[in-house]
């Protein structure tokens, strides 16, 4: 399981102090007025108050041994439509999300089925720092460490019964705050799911946050999954229900175009999408020339999570089952 | 009215106005477009010198930037006509060649930053890319349709093409809406603006349909009469 070959240098993680002092200086630079004050706000919705910091976090053994993106870069370049499609629209308006109090209603083929508070799905469970890269279907990618546990081991929690044989997922879905719901460029609340199996892994994880702190809200606070051998949108955010069921469940991105979004939707450097080449991809981030001239990189099978998850779809036809 | 214009739009003083105000306010105009026309491209330059921050993708940021801002201004130079028709104002056409070619400095440089910095000068994934992804196929027959109008556009071919250069230049309708469908198809779920840049090429083009019809509508007539008199 452990990908001692991975091993994260300690010289590679961004200090703290960094963090920290980009946060402070742009805090005096709106003080002093040299912002304005749309960048105040998005700035507010990218770095969480204080005291968000997540303590007891251990690292995991088999994170990525890569660089990991900038903060700014992941909470400032996000998906998460109910906000706007636009990849900044998230930072700008995710802020009106409430995510406190937040519940999680638990339904369907289960034992333990009911509504939970944040608290007490969080409790029982201790916080890992795992890197992940995490590759987008529209051929980009980024490295993150984020923290959580792995879902498998709420999920039993509630007891899942023998005709569990799927988990969906849903978010969150209230227009008054968020205002890209008006327009139905998806199927609302967005929806997603995996086989028991896949959402029963080990490296499948229910995210709370990510540079040791907790989720901003545009990358899906309060919980979210993280499921790293699949395109991102599989991993879906601010999840306020959780289904079990017997049939494949509904998913959004499918249900808006079914020949380009597969329920699997594996990382796959051999199946294209419809409109672009999923073989390579290119990492987010970077500055000035070396940005533009930074080669793009080949896509890894199952993002690199081949040894970990390949044995999950023996048998299956992955070009059919994308 | 301010008296400077009471003074040209007295008679007698229509001579004056056709020589003078209009090649004043032609080079004015042809200096304010030509710096707005820049402003994108030096955004650019400064951001690549380190004079500003990309964003976190910024080969998207320069791709989708660079065609953006040509497919706005082609849209722009096809508005030109219609404004004229429009507002009389016939000193207008004077500043079309102009944005044309500004519309097609930057779709070549949306090209370029597709393949030299988005594929990295792959040859074989940009063929690829031309067979079997038609919004890319479409998208690169509209840039090279517009190859032969950026290069007859100067007033000596203008001369030498004569009647056929109007011809020709009605290809810009077509690489215009191969744009637009080249921006609609890449969209991965909200079509809103591909939607809004079609929308308002239809009015552009729709305005030129009118009018071509009620102009055959007037010339028949003109000629019914004409046949009647005789």
């Amino acid at each position: 399981m452990a990908r001692t070959d991975n091993r994260i240098k300690p010289s590679e993680i961004t200090p703290e102090e960094v963090f920290l002092n980009r946060r402070q200086i742009v805090q005096s630079a709106v003080a002093l007025g040299l912002l304005p004050g749309l960048a105040s706000q998005s700035f507010a919705a990218a770095l969480p108050a204080e005291g968000d910091r997540l303590a007891g976090v251990s690292r995991w053994p088999g994170s990525l041994d890569e660089e990991p993106n900038s903060f700014e870069d992941v909470s400032t370049f996000n998906n998460f439509y109910e906000f706007g499609t636009r990849k900044e629209d998230p930072s700008r308006h995710a802020h009106r999300m409430k995510t406190d109090p937040w519940s999680v209603e638990v339904t369907g083929e289960c034992d333990k089925g009911g509504k939970y508070t944040l608290e007490d799905i969080l409790k029982p469970h201790s916080l890992e720092e795992r890197v992940y890269r995490f590759r987008c279907v529209e051929a980009w990618s980024m490295v993150v460490p984020w923290v959580g546990f792995p879902l498998g081991d709420l999920l039993k929690r509630f007891e899942p019964s023998s005709r569990a044989k799927y988990v969906q997922f849903f978010t969150l879905a209230d227009p008054k705050q968020m205002p890209g719901l008006h327009y139905p460029v998806l199927k609302w609340p967005y929806r997603e799911g995996l086989r028991i199996d896949e959402a029963m892994h080990p490296l499948t994880l229910l995210t709370v946050g990510m540079y040791g702190r907790v989720l901003p809200n545009q990358n899906g606070a309060p919980l979210r999954l993280i499921v790293p051998w699949k395109y991102g949108f599989k991993s879906i955010k601010s999840i306020v229900r959780i289904h079990f069921t017997e049939q494949q469940p509904e998913t959004s991105w499918n249900m808006a175009a079914p020949h380009e979004y597969g329920f699997y939707s594996n990382v796959n450097p051999n199946v294209d999408h419809p409109r672009w080449s999923q073989a390579t991809e290119r990492r987010i981030g970077g500055e000035g020339l070396a940005a533009l001239l930074a080669p793009r990189q080949p896509t890894l099978m199952f993002n690199g999570y081949a040894d970990e998850v390949a044995s999950l779809y023996t048998g299956l036809d992955l070009v059919k089952n994308y | 009215m301010s008296s400077r214009e009471a003074l040209h739009d007295a008679p007698g003083h229509s001579r004056l106005k056709a020589a003078l105000v209009p090649r004043d306010r032609i080079a004015i105009a042809k200096i304010f477009i030509a710096a707005a026309c820049l402003a994108p491209f030096a955004i650019v330059i400064a951001k690549i010198a380190g004079l500003a921050s990309f964003g976190p993708h910024p080969v998207q940021e320069i791709l989708h930037g660079m065609g953006k801002t040509g497919l706005n201004l082609l849209l722009i130079t096809l508005a030109i006509t219609p404004a004229r028709k429009l507002t009389k104002q016939n000193w207008l056409i004077r500043l079309r060649r102009m944005l044309g070619l500004f519309a097609f400095f930057y779709l070549v440089l949306h090209l370029l930053a597709y393949a030299a910095l988005d594929l990295r000068l792959d040859f074989a994934t940009l063929g690829t890319d031309i067979v079997e992804r038609p919004y890319i196929t479409v998208g690169m027959l509209a840039i090279v349709l517009l190859i032969p109008l950026a290069v007859t556009s100067t007033r000596g071919w203008q001369r030498r093409l004569g009647r056929n250069w109007t011809r020709l230049h009605r290809l810009v309708y077509v690489c215009a809406v191969l744009g637009v469908i080249h921006f609609w198809w890449q969209v991965k779920a909200d079509i809103r603006e591909p939607l809004l840049y079609a929308l308002m090429l239809a009015a552009l083009l729709g305005y030129r349909a009118a009018d071509a019809w009620r102009r055959r509508r007037r010339r028949s007539a003109v000629a019914a009469a004409a046949s009647a008199a005789r």
